[in-house]
């Protein structure tokens, strides 16, 4: 009992914070509440629930040689320090997503956002973290594609893999998206991060030539470069005679983008993306770190009510739809991202020393990713509403002028000045806020807000958000580099099982044929985003989240399907609820993303609406010509297509689930495939 | 202190895909006497391609 004490108050004084979040009406709670809360909902289920799951549900044995211990080569096997693997684990899993969904799901209020943060990293998030760690360890390591092919055959095996290349394709589209959304007509962010392609080489020249593998003082180097190009940034885009170049429209942004995503990822990868990584790898540490004192230092007020109305209506302006699925659907990464399934089956369960670990590591990292999301929902609902809204209200309801904006936003029922906008995006050195969707711009604008007041004062203000839109650009377009390489090795993979010569990972012409057709994938779903006069954040977000919740879905049925093998079958309810609901979740934003009679919600309904119209020989806004009008039609059955195919794997993948699980059951012994300790030395 | 440091320095470099080279030099000597090991800065570069060959790239 005594051991249980400090937990059981944790238990308590997490209740107590939620309690005031949830009871505190008509006065600002303050957020610390909110981070407390987290803190001791993460202590607790890390304590008690990844501690049931290693013990009773998946057993696992410590005595056991993981694959580092028994493929020990020194290079991708290596038995790892926990603390060290912990910080490699949680740097290869965090990325743009918990920082942007939660900033989008703030538009329902901070508490659905909090409460569906907190519930689904324990009860979902977490736990496919742990299992696909646990059962790729058990594997030699082996990928989840080849996992699922392992334990459900060579079918589900390929149909997954179709399905992670095209989400791959949605993520490298939304991301870029993001990144136009950010730097379209801001010549201070351009020029930064224009800045650091150059930079990148000087520091990739270093590393190839003066000073190979010292990363640490290239990376010093790296840093002084970024902040002179911060504060270069700002004479440029003073500049009448410079800035005008570093001034750029989103559709020139996103050409230009596209472009880059094609050399950028046939280059060699030490001259750019290897130097690049370790700028936006620490960075990015950097930055989470500094959010977190920052947020405790100022412990600000929330000023986003709890729930907006948008939460009972669905009609919000930053996305469509209502809370259930569309809330869930939206967080995504925070909470539980299938596409941490990759990561857990690949590097990680080789550096992992003993089974032991694997519950701090797979389960832990995830809580900390988590406690990310946690604080990007924060850093958004401290803000004015009113900012908030008209920063990610698209130009359709803003047209874009303060004026209009404001007068929109105010008749949300968020009351804001005109002057408020223009002064807000004064202060951070931007010639306008409005409608800057896609979540970055929001959360710079707030950790301009939090930083400053620790160090600079208001006058630091443009620095720190420039600073966090570099930050954010930066380890986005390293993710869109490292993406496209993979993305071309997926497909490559795939083309292979119908032209064999593709099989040729060196050959330059297969590789340059699979790049090309991979940068063109997400090429066209951000050019379509781009183009979309909703912003596009509003057709592609609800996308990324529906293939990535899928995939978790995926991971967690295949967890499903080993723990009936393994004869565990009575413990599978912790793998069966979270699937469940993924499946739920995910079936029903893909069935109503596509036959929802509402435009605003359903692509078919918008494809028809306007398919209509064009036989009527009439325009309507935003298209200006009957062209664009064919082109929104198409776009909108592509993005049906889409969805119909999300749909499609996850419904494949559940029936061989449940035919595996039901042929296991038949079977009176396990039947899974593990990679015996012993004899297994190939 | 010393570790501390060591043990930061260590996870920041395996965080960009860099494993310990001394943990290697270990392995190779206690296991394969018989094989050449790669220098630093060969183990350096051989890690760095090996990082970015296929693999799941990295996350949203």
């Amino acid at each position: 009992m005594t051991r249980h004490l400090p937990l059981i108050l944790l238990a308590l004084a997490g209740a107590g914070c939620l309690g005031v979040v949830a009871s505190v009406r008509g006065e600002p709670v303050n957020a610390l509440w909110v981070i407390a809360a987290a803190l001791c909902v993460y202590l607790v289920a890390y304590r008690y629930y990844a501690r049931y799951i290693a013990r009773v549900v998946v057993a696992i044995d410590p005595a056991r040689a993981t694959p580092a211990v028994r493929r020990a080569d020194g290079l991708d096997y290596v038995a790892t320090d926990r603390r060290v693997l912990f910080g490699h684990h949680f740097a290869a899993i965090a990325g743009a997503g918990p920082l942007v969904g939660p900033v989008l799901a703030a538009q329902m209020g901070y508490l659905p956002g909090t409460l569906w943060i907190l519930a689904g990293v324990v009860l979902a998030g977490a736990v496919q973290d742990f299992m696909v760690l646990f059962i790729s360890m058990r594997r030699d390591g082996r990928s989840l594609g080849e996992l699922i092919r392992m334990e459900m055959g060579a079918v589900p095996g390929t149909i997954a893999l179709v399905g992670a290349f095209m989400i791959m394709v949605i993520i490298l589209a939304v991301l870029a998206l993001i990144v136009v959304r950010a730097l379209a007509e801001s010549p201070w962010g351009l020029f930064t991060v224009v800045a650091t392609v150059p930079l990148a080489m000087v520091m990739g020249g270093y590393t190839r030539w003066l000073r190979p593998g010292a990363i640490g003082e290239v990376s010093v180097i790296g840093v002084v470069g970024l902040v002179a190009a911060i504060l270069l940034g700002q004479s440029v885009a003073a500049s009448a005679s410079v800035a005008p170049w570093f001034t750029l429209t989103p559709v020139a942004l996103c050409v230009g983008l596209i472009g880059y995503g094609a050399v950028a990822s046939l280059l060699p990868v030490w001259l750019l993306l290897a130097p690049r990584d370790y700028l936006s790898t620490f960075l990015k540490i950097g930055a989470i770190a500094a959010l977190a004192i920052g947020i405790v230092l100022l412990a600000p007020p929330l000023r986003m009510p709890a729930l907006t109305d948008f939460a009972a209506t669905g009609r919000g302006p930053v996305w469509a739809g209502p809370l259930f699925p569309f809330l869930f659907i939206t967080i995504a990464c925070g909470a539980v991202s299938g596409f941490h399934a990759l990561i857990a089956s690949g590097t990680t369960p080789k550096l992992i020393a003993s089974e032991g670990d694997a519950a701090f590591i797979g389960y832990g990292a995830m809580l900390m990713e988590s406690a990310v999301a946690i604080m990007a929902l924060v850093a958004a609902c401290i803000l004015d509403p009113g900012i908030y809204f008209a920063m990610n209200a698209p130009a359709a309801i803003t047209a874009g002028d303060p004026a209009t904006a404001a007068a929109a936003v105010t008749a949300m029922g968020f009351p804001i000045a005109p002057e408020t906008l223009t002064d807000t995006a004064r202060q951070v050195g931007e010639t306008t806020i409005i409608s800057r969707a896609g979540g970055a711009p929001t959360l710079a604008v707030a950790m301009a807000e939090i930083f400053s007041h620790a160090i600079g004062g208001p006058a630091m203000k443009a620095f720190w958000y420039h600073f966090a839109i570099l930050f954010e650009a930066l380890f986005i377009l390293t993710a869109v580099d490292a993406g496209t390489r993979a993305g071309r090795f997926m497909l490559q993979d795939l083309l292979a099982l119908a032209v064999p010569r593709f099989k040729d990972t060196r050959g330059f012409v297969p590789g340059l044929v699979a790049t090309l057709l991979c940068v063109g994938a997400w090429g066209f779903f951000l050019y379509q985003g781009v183009t979309d006069p909703l912003g596009g954040v509003n057709t592609l977000w609800p996308l990324f989240g529906i293939s990535n919740q899928m995939l978790a879905a995926v991971a967690l049925l295949l967890a499903t399907v080993v723990l009936f093998r393994m004869k565990r079958a009575r413990y599978a309810a912790v793998t069966v609820l979270p699937a469940t609901w993924l499946v739920l979740c995910t079936g029903t934003a893909g069935v109503m993303k596509l036959a929802h009679p509402d435009p605003a919600i359903g692509f078919l309904a918008h494809a028809r609406r306007f398919a209509e119209a064009a036989a009527r020989g009439e325009v309507l806004k935003p298209a200006k010509t009957l062209a664009e009008m064919h082109r929104i039609v198409l776009n909108d059955r592509i993005d049906a297509a889409l969805c119909a195919l999300f749909l499609a794997v996850v419904a494949a993948i559940l029936v061989y689930a449940v035919r595996t699980c039901l042929a296991a059951r038949r079977l009176d012994r396990p039947s899974v495939s593990e990679i015996s300790p012993v004899g297994a030395t190939a | 202190m010393s570790g501390l440091w060591r043990r930061l320095a260590q996870t920041a470099r395996l965080m960009v895909g860099q494993p310990d080279y001394d943990a290697y030099r270990r392995h190779l000597a206690a296991h394969h006497p018989e094989r050449e090991a790669m220098s630093r800065v060969e183990f350096f570069r051989e890690r760095e391609a090996a990082r970015y060959r296929g693999g799941s790239g990295r996350c949203c």
